[in-house]
């Protein structure tokens, strides 16, 4: 087990190591020098030569690459151009909400989707198949913003139910109708997987001989459901990763002061020390959380280990 | 000498065989299961009746998109003769709707179709060759495959700046992954199978086999799952559109028009989902299409 899970470090580093090097080179693949923002139009070329050096910019790339890779890992992301605050400052309670949403977004996205998968698996019958996979598609195949917008239009501004936009301190309103919006994709994909999982497992033989052996609906559901957790788990993970990725959209119809709009933000104002600090931090979570889940699922279901 | 490909056995008619009924190959079968699918025929159609519209635009008589009124802003649909109402500056809905479908439909369609060249390419290229040079393209590959890919996106378009440009370039970054993944398992599937082996041993070149064997059989599943990626490509070029990284103002754009409509969600909250509309059914009936196609193909992989 240990050497599995070895083996699977041995294949994420690289991979890490690679996610780096592309948020290095965005900052320099931007165009424009990274400081120009917050130079002054008429800029000395004396004062320009100082701050390229106090930020480091003017040392060759490679060697500013080591130097940027030696401060991340210890910690340090570098400081915003904009604020002069340090970068993992501004990051940290950003990813606390961004993970407060997901975490709500992804729970609902569970429920909600095992139990329209297990329905279609377990009925089989034409109209209730039917309808889930319907639901899954169009889960799928929504703009996640659009129905965001959507959901204000409804619950804030025709039922006054709900605020539409902002935190407002750590209260479930302003929570709900963004992490509904956000669960919408993975419920669809939840859904589908635990369809397609249930009517496979109840196909298989021991589920004929739990029932021959006298056990009764629910009791028979237990086992099927063991059989469906792996799968059922991997996919959730890999959701949840994408969620805290993928929530910039959402985070911005609702002003959820979460990454996508310290994102959004430090975009907008040319601020390129968030910008990647914020894509490096998120995109080591979505790699960390993957590997969590091929690890999770090995200690759930051991013929993983095998393959 | 050109090898007859795996899909595409049309079985030869022998004596004995002459009254069975003879097999019409692969591609009848596909036609015959597409001809009785309605809804895949049904998403095509308005697809396709979408791209028309669309190409049609300046021809159909409609008004100017760009013609704005301060005095005629946010009304609803029917007012004056604007079927759909008017946006916030004025310009009529329904013009805006429809040539807005022009710039939707590029901007989702052109970096799938990129992507799919460039990541087939790359994936042909890694599963034919193997060895090292598939180590290399691959664990690059992974790298790239290991951000969310709306997460990629905004990322790339955010460092370049925003513009339509960028936007297909962030794009297409994102779909090379995914793409070159199914490219090279498809790829190594057919290197190992016999009919390539018979190939080779009759002499063909390696260039001669990725033709004639490879291809035919790498296409199909390529095909198939760029087609699904259209529909996640829409759903994302109008996200950074709506985020303000996309093409900018005053051109008609429907995610941009969903941002610049925002402000007018307490005002005129019909008008201001209507792009997303738009955005949603474009989306679905390419999701649906793309389904009923892996379907009719009968591709499990990809």
């Amino acid at each position: 087990m240990f050497r599995y899970f070895l083996r699977r470090l041995a294949y994420t580093l690289p991979i890490a190591l690679g996610v780096t090097l592309v948020c290095f080179a965005l900052v320099h693949l931007a165009p424009g020098d990274p400081i120009s923002a917050v130079l002054p139009e008429n800029a000395s070329a004396s004062v320009v030569q100082e701050i390229k050096a106090a930020y480091g910019f003017d040392k060759p790339l490679p060697l500013q690459y080591l130097i940027w890779l030696g401060h991340i890992t210890q910690g340090d992301l570098g400081t915003s151009i904009k604020t002069g605050r340090p970068v993992a400052a501004e990051i940290g309670p950003a990813i606390a909400n961004s993970m407060l949403l997901a975490a709500a977004s992804i729970f609902l996205a569970f429920v909600g989707g095992c139990a329209l998968g297990a329905v279609a698996g377990y009925t089989r019958r034409h109209g209730v198949d039917r309808a889930v996979t319907a639901v899954a598609v169009t889960g799928v195949s929504l703009p996640h913003y659009w129905l965001g917008m959507v959901l204000i239009v409804f619950f804030s501004v025709e039922l006054r139910w709900l605020p539409a936009t902002g935190m407002g301190g750590p209260d479930l309103a302003h929570l709900i109708l963004p992490a509904v919006t956000l669960a919408v994709i993975p419920m669809g994909i939840i859904a589908r997987s635990v369809r397609a999982s249930v009517s496979e497992i109840r196909r298989q033989e021991f589920v004929q001989t739990l029932y021959a052996k006298g056990l009764r609906g629910p009791q028979v559901l237990l086992h099927v459901a063991k059989n469906v957790a792996p799968t059922v788990m991997a996919v959730m993970g890999l959701q949840f990763a994408q969620m805290l990725g993928g929530s910039i959209l959402v985070e911005t119809v609702f002003s959820w002061p979460g990454t996508g709009f310290l994102l959004n933000t430090a975009i907008f104002t040319r601020d390129l020390p968030i910008l990647q600090g914020t894509i490096l931090v998120l995109a080591m979570l979505f790699v960390f959380t993957n590997l969590l889940v091929d690890v999770l699922q090995m200690l759930v279901d051991p013929r993983v280990k095998r393959a | 000498m050109r090898m007859q490909t795996a899909p595409s056995t049309a079985a030869a008619i022998t004596p004995a065989a002459a009254f069975r009924r003879p097999s019409r190959g692969y591609w009848h079968t596909v036609r015959r299961r597409l001809s009785r699918d309605p809804l895949t025929l049904g998403c095509a159609a308005v697809l396709l009746l979408l791209v028309g519209i669309a190409i049609a635009a300046p021809w159909l008589g409609l008004d100017d998109p760009f013609k704005m009124s301060m005095i005629r802003r946010l009304k609803p649909p029917g007012y004056q003769g604007h079927l759909l109402g008017t946006d916030e500056l004025g310009r009529d809905m329904l013009a805006r709707l429809i040539f807005g479908a022009r710039l939707s439909l590029f901007t989702g369609f052109v970096p799938v179709v990129l992507a799919t060249l460039i990541g087939g390419g790359l994936g042909i290229i890694a599963g034919f060759t193997g060895g090292r040079w598939n180590m290399v393209i691959m664990r690059l590959i992974d790298v790239f495959y290991a951000f969310p890919s709306v997460l990629l996106a905004v990322a790339i378009s955010g460092a370049l700046g925003a513009g339509l440009l960028n936007s297909i370039v962030s794009l297409t970054l994102v779909f090379i992954p995914p793409i070159a993944r199914i490219a090279e398992s498809v790829t190594t599937q057919v290197r190992e199978q016999d009919f390539v082996e018979a190939a080779r041993a009759t002499g063909a070149s390696g260039w001669r086999i990725v033709q004639g064997h490879v291809l035919a059989n790498v296409t199909g599943p390529i095909l198939v799952y760029a087609s699904s990626l259209i529909s996640v490509s829409i759903v994302i070029a109008s996200g950074l559109s709506f985020l303000g990284l996309g093409v900018s103002p005053p051109n008609a754009e429907w995610g941009l028009m969903l941002n610049t409509l925002r402000q007018a969600i307490y005002v005129a909250p019909m008008t201001a989902i209507l792009p997303g509309i738009m955005i949603f059914v474009t989306s679905m009936c390419f999701n649906l299409m793309s389904d009923g196609l892996r379907g009719a193909m009968d591709i499990k992989n990809g």
